[in-house]
């Protein structure tokens, strides 16, 4: 006789009170990351009331939430597939190109450009990940991902015909949003537009990364080797999530494009592919607002460096990356939360 | 009808050296197998042919007379071949719950779902308290992994190979570095196992081989060496000189 039937669903008699409760608890476990909490609604408010209540900060918001989108792009393959990359600056660069190309020959409606502009960037995203499957080591990902960016920089400033070189892209023009928003100068329309477009993203990749495919992505970071003996197809999930990890970074590429009407060699620069990276490592890695937190405090840090000592601000951010990293977020994390449990506790 | 899982002059040369040595192989439906043999007997590297971490040099696996040979890890587990490791190999950062509901996912062929939420599969959540239940991880299903006690983790081990459902599971030294207080609940789970699945149990307590095992191969030097029931084998002069007695003098 068989006792596979005893491994079958439902033999587990699930009457009474106790077996509901633990169906409650394992589906309380397993939405656990899915759930929304009041932080998070609370973030987001606060992104929409910067819109209304700081008009004069348009401009700056505009830069700190595309560069929030690409820290972002760069959690879905760092934070929750543990793929280290300098490189994905390449994916920001060719969308902000693609997206400028698109409004000089093509047309200067946004939503074409930004949506080109993503395509393309994941496309290269596409073709280049499998380069990031032969060797799984970090140090070849990094000099791999590092090299496409340099390649990509080179042949943009080659093709001058195409990408006016070093002199950039002239005459990128971006028709009014709908029809109707015209990006003005105060950076209204670009701001509103910048938000929506990273929100929309934002919960595509948050309802991603709480799906059996978002599992299976962590699971493949945690244990690879363990992954493949369940039968998850790492490499294929891989594959994915790299190349909506470049569609994304080149979306935040398109909209600077977009609300600067203006791209240059500097979109596809090191410095780029660097400053993602530390952004999100300031934010902290695998949980979707990291980049959003740490392009905000970037900002933030950047401002406040430079208006105390201009030539050497980046000093001072270097500093702060240091000592976040050699204490550890785990730790700078739980410090609130420890110092109100010792105040309670001294309460009682 | 074809064994669960045969191996037929299966090879394995790293160089001149050679591990796995024309190892011809029967794992019968629903045995109770184990392999033994002395350390350096090159059973690791026998069970990562099997499973298709190591490429054979020459030879062939067959599961269910289906060859395998050249299949990856990947694909042998989704045509039912599980296993579990001498060393933890879980995912340290998620919990029971989530490892084995991700094991159960991924069988079903939901793995690349990205938009439903697992706890959406109400199917899938039987099952996974089942397996929780079973292997006696319902206390801590929703608990990290890395927190678990050792022996929460081995048996945490069982349970996702359990979940893919496997015709064949191979059990590489379960009960190793489990502490005494926690052995019997591992013993008497792997006593349970489902029947019909054939079990290939590489050890090396004797204790729990003979307890387990109805059937015992003994691997020397790569080579199949000796094969028969535990009292065949243990009365083989021959495998009590090269290996138990080995033992003995250890």
């Amino acid at each position: 006789m068989s006792t596979r039937t005893a491994f079958s669903p439902g033999t587990v008699p699930l009457r009474g009170a106790a077996p509901t409760d633990l169906q409650a608890r394992a589906l309380r476990d397993l939405g656990r990351t899915g759930r929304w909490r009041p932080a998070e609604a609370l973030f987001w408010l606060a992104a929409l009331a910067s819109f209304f209540f700081l008009p004069d900060q348009h401009l700056l918001l505009t830069e700190v939430v595309i560069l929030g989108l690409f820290a972002l792009s760069l959690d879905l393959v760092l934070g929750y597939a543990g793929i280290v990359s300098l490189g994905h600056g390449a994916f920001f660069g060719l969308g902000a190109y693609v997206a400028g190309l698109v409004s000089i020959h093509l047309t200067g409606e946004p939503l074409t450009g930004l949506l080109l502009g993503g395509l393309a960037a994941g496309v290269l995203g596409f073709a280049t990940a499998p380069l990031l499957l032969l060797r799984a080591s970090d140090l070849t990902r990094l000099m791999v991902t590092l090299g496409i960016a340099m390649l990509l920089y080179e042949a943009a400033n080659k093709a001058a015909w195409l990408t006016g070189g070093a002199d950039g892209l002239q005459g990128v023009w971006i028709d009014p949003l709908f029809g109707r928003f015209e990006f003005d100068l105060f950076g209204t329309t670009a701001y509103g537009y910048a938000l929506a477009v990273t929100f929309l993203l934002f919960l595509i990749a948050r309802r991603i990364v709480t799906s059996p495919y978002g599992l299976s992505l962590r699971a493949i970071r945690d244990n690879a080797l363990r992954a493949n003996t369940i039968g998850v197809p790492v490499g294929r999930r891989l594959v994915a999530i790299y190349t909506l990890s470049a569609l994304y970074a080149g979306i935040a590429g398109a909209l600077l494009a977009q609300t600067t009407m203006f791209v240059s060699l500097d979109v596809l620069a090191f410095h780029r592919s660097a400053d993602v990276l530390l952004v999100l490592v300031l934010g902290g890695v695998g949980y979707l607002y990291g980049g959003l937190i740490g392009a905000i405090v970037f900002k933030l840090l950047q401002d406040v460096f430079s208006t105390i000592t201009p030539e050497y601000w980046m000093f001072w951010i270097g500093l702060v990356l240091v000592v976040i990293v050699l204490i550890g977020r785990d730790r700078i994390n739980a410090a609130p939360l420890a110092l109100w449990h010792r105040i309670r506790g001294g309460a009682k | 009808m074809s064994a669960a899982l045969r191996t037929i002059a299966l090879e394995k040369r790293f160089g001149g050296l050679v591990a796995t040595n024309k190892v011809d192989f029967t794992l019968e439906h629903g045995a109770r197998h184990a392999l033994i043999g002395p350390n350096g007997a090159g059973k690791t590297t026998f069970v990562n042919l099997l499973t298709g971490v190591l490429p054979a040099t020459a030879g062939q696996v067959l599961l269910d007379g289906e060859d395998v040979t050249r299949l990856s890890q990947q694909r042998r587990a989704r045509r039912g071949l599980g296993r579990t490791f001498q060393i933890n190999q879980l995912f340290p950062a998620m919990t029971p719950v989530e490892s084995v509901g991700l094991a159960v996912s991924e069988r079903m062929g939901g793995g690349a779902d990205f938009w439903r939420s697992l706890g959406a599969r109400r199917d899938i959540i039987g099952e996974v308290l089942d397996l929780l239940e079973r292997f006696r991880l319902i206390d801590v299903m929703d608990h990290p992994t890395a927190r678990l006690a050792y022996g929460k983790q081995r048996l945490l081990e069982l349970a996702v190979a359990l979940a893919g459902n496997p015709r064949v599971l191979l059990l590489d030294e379960p009960a190793a570095g489990v502490p005494e207080a926690e052995r019997r609940e591992l013993l008497d789970t792997l006593a349970a196992l489902p029947s019909d699945v054939s079990i290939l149990l590489i050890e090396h307590d004797m204790d729990l081989v003979f307890s387990f095992a109805d059937r015992i191969t003994v691997l020397v030097n790569g080579t199949h060496f000796a094969e028969g029931t535990p009292g065949d084998v243990m009365k083989d002069p021959r495998v009590r000189e090269v290996y138990l007695g080995e033992e003995e003098h250890a």
